[in-house]
């Protein structure tokens, strides 16, 4: 199998971090995975993207044109980058902060997570990223959320360790957010 | 088998030069490639090695040729203007044979350009970059796995042909994260340093380590000695990946990060029913011209894909047989200029 990820927000949302955590849990699962942050001359509060393939075989290009799956955590993101979507390919849209209406894509599969609301309902807004993380996890099957567990460890500084529970608890929130 | 790793390019590249016995770097700061010196200064005090920020990218190369000259390995790294600043001095390491590895992860020019992933740098890096007619070992990583182990050979080959090697990259696979197996350094037989000037005894002839030559005929001389070299080079060191090519009717080339992009085109290509398949040259100088002449002697038609206007392109025209057809398409390097794998599909379909 091979699954491409393409996720974008602001910097500050951890998307980069969201992208790491994702492409660790994959490696724990002795898959082959290629983690390609968005580089240009970003800064804080500016755009933040990056692209992640997770593949059984050789991954090939870590530069993806039309991802079969994209996550938007922020309105600016999802209306530059929303036509981006492979056709009938797969949208997971924070609703919290992205208003999609009137988007023209019935091609695709739309997901609308209230991802602030439900990282603020476990305590800290900045967990937003790690929502995402679950959601894309659970509908994707890239990646089971056990690695991701494995996976915070790696990425994760030591000295932030002590927050893996509530993390987890995002991820698990993010992942009970996609309904069967 | 040893733990894979998560790592970027960058660190790779910096993991590899110290599994290789490298403990002197000499480098001054540039986007994209500060990763390497950043991990560097962090760990090449711990194995009692020595970390310099330079004065400036002229002072780092001049200092890789006095550590070279004293038969350690050692390491500097940099991106294109910078890359260019040091042409002098790689030009004096070659004419004086010294080894020593430069690494440049490469940006967008001309001038100052910008940071984006670039392959215009092909022509400066094999054609000879600074004065003087002379070549440098170029090496050209596609993955994580390779800038590690492109890096450790990178030393190799520079101590077997007392020659600078260089590793060109770009941000692609710089800033890029993959799997990374440490692999231990490969077990060689190098040749003994007997040339280095490490502080004369009593006795022992003296060294000297130079590229003046001023008798009658001495430079001629020197010139074609690394001349000779080159062409052993081009025989014993050529380097490049066939994917799919037994019985391509298209065949891509395309080395670095493009070829990566181009893989998973190809394998679009093949999922339409179209044979279609890649040759990437690892090695850029030497240039593996025997396998272009091998494999357009059955496929003629060639499409050479770079993150530039044409430059690979034109020793793939000087390798090929004399029947087969070069295409060419590029990208001139800047932001929003990385194609995308459906982008190379279209190439294909319009030259197949």
């Amino acid at each position: 199998m091979r699954y491409d990820l393409f996720m974008a927000g602001f910097g500050g949302q951890g998307v980069l971090l969201a992208g790491n955590l994702l492409s660790y849990g994959a490696l724990i699962e002795e898959k082959n995975v290629s983690f390609l942050p968005a580089y240009g001359v970003e800064k804080r509060g500016g755009a933040a993207m990056c692209t992640v393939v997770i593949a059984n075989g050789e991954v090939g290009s870590p530069v993806i044109g039309r991802p079969s799956f994209c996550v938007y955590l922020n309105q600016t993101s999802f209306e530059r980058y929303g036509a981006k979507v492979k056709d009938g390919g797969i949208a997971i849209i924070n609703s919290s902060l992205v208003d999609d209406s009137g988007w023209q894509r019935s091609d695709l599969e739309v997901i609308r997570i209230p991802m602030n609301r439900i990282a603020m309902d476990l305590g800290d807004a900045r967990m937003v990223n790690m929502v995402a993380a679950g959601a894309y996890a659970a509908r994707s099957g890239a990646v089971a959320l056990e690695s991701l567990e494995q996976a915070l460890k790696s990425v994760l500084p030591e000295r932030n360790h002590r927050f893996i529970p509530a993390n987890m608890l995002a991820i698990r929130a993010g992942a009970a957010a996609i309904t069967p | 088998m040893s733990q894979r790793l998560f790592v970027k390019g960058n660190e790779a590249v910096a993991m590899a030069a110290i599994e290789a016995g490298c403990r002197y770097y000499f480098g001054y700061p540039i986007t994209p490639q500060s990763d390497i010196p950043e991990y560097l200064s962090r760990e090449l005090p711990k194995l009692n090695g020595e970390f310099i920020q330079a004065e400036s990218e002229v002072a780092a190369i001049n200092m890789l040729l006095g550590a070279s000259a004293t038969g350690v390995r050692a390491m500097t790294s940099s991106s294109s203007p910078g890359i260019s600043l040091k042409q002098e001095g790689i030009s004096y390491m070659a004419g004086s044979e010294l080894p020593g590895v430069i690494v440049n992860i490469s940006r967008s020019g001309p001038g100052l350009g910008g940071i984006d992933a670039s392959q215009a740098d092909y022509w400066q890096s094999v054609k000879g970059g600074g004065h003087g007619g002379y070549h440098i070992v170029v090496l050209a990583p596609a993955s994580i796995q390779e800038m590690y182990d492109l890096t450790m050979l990178a030393f190799d080959l520079a101590d077997i042909y007392r020659t600078p090697v260089m590793v060109l990259a770009d941000s692609v696979v710089g800033q890029m994260k993959e799997a990374l197996l440490p692999n231990p350094r490969p077990v060689t037989t190098l040749p003994e340093k007997g040339w280095a000037v490490r502080g004369r005894k009593e006795g022992t002839p003296q060294m000297i380590v130079k590229s003046l030559f001023l008798g009658d005929g001495e430079l001629e001389a020197h010139n074609w000695k690394l001349h000779g070299k080159y062409d052993v080079m081009r025989e014993k060191e050529c380097r490049q990946e066939l994917f799919l090519t037994d019985d391509a009717e298209l065949i891509i080339t395309a080395f670095g990060s493009v070829a990566r992009i181009a893989k998973t085109a190809i394998l679009m290509a093949r999922e339409a029913g179209m044979k279609v398949g890649l040759l990437r040259p690892i090695t850029l100088f030497p240039f593996p011209a025997q396998a272009f002449k091998e494999v357009t002697g059955r496929c003629k038609k060639i499409l050479d894909i770079e993150l530039n206007n044409g430059q690979m392109v034109e020793d793939v025209r000087l390798s090929v047989a004399r029947d087969a057809e070069v295409f060419f398409y590029g990208r001139p390097p800047g932001a929003g200029s990385l194609p995308v794998p459906e982008e190379l599909f279209e190439q294909i379909i319009k030259h197949y």
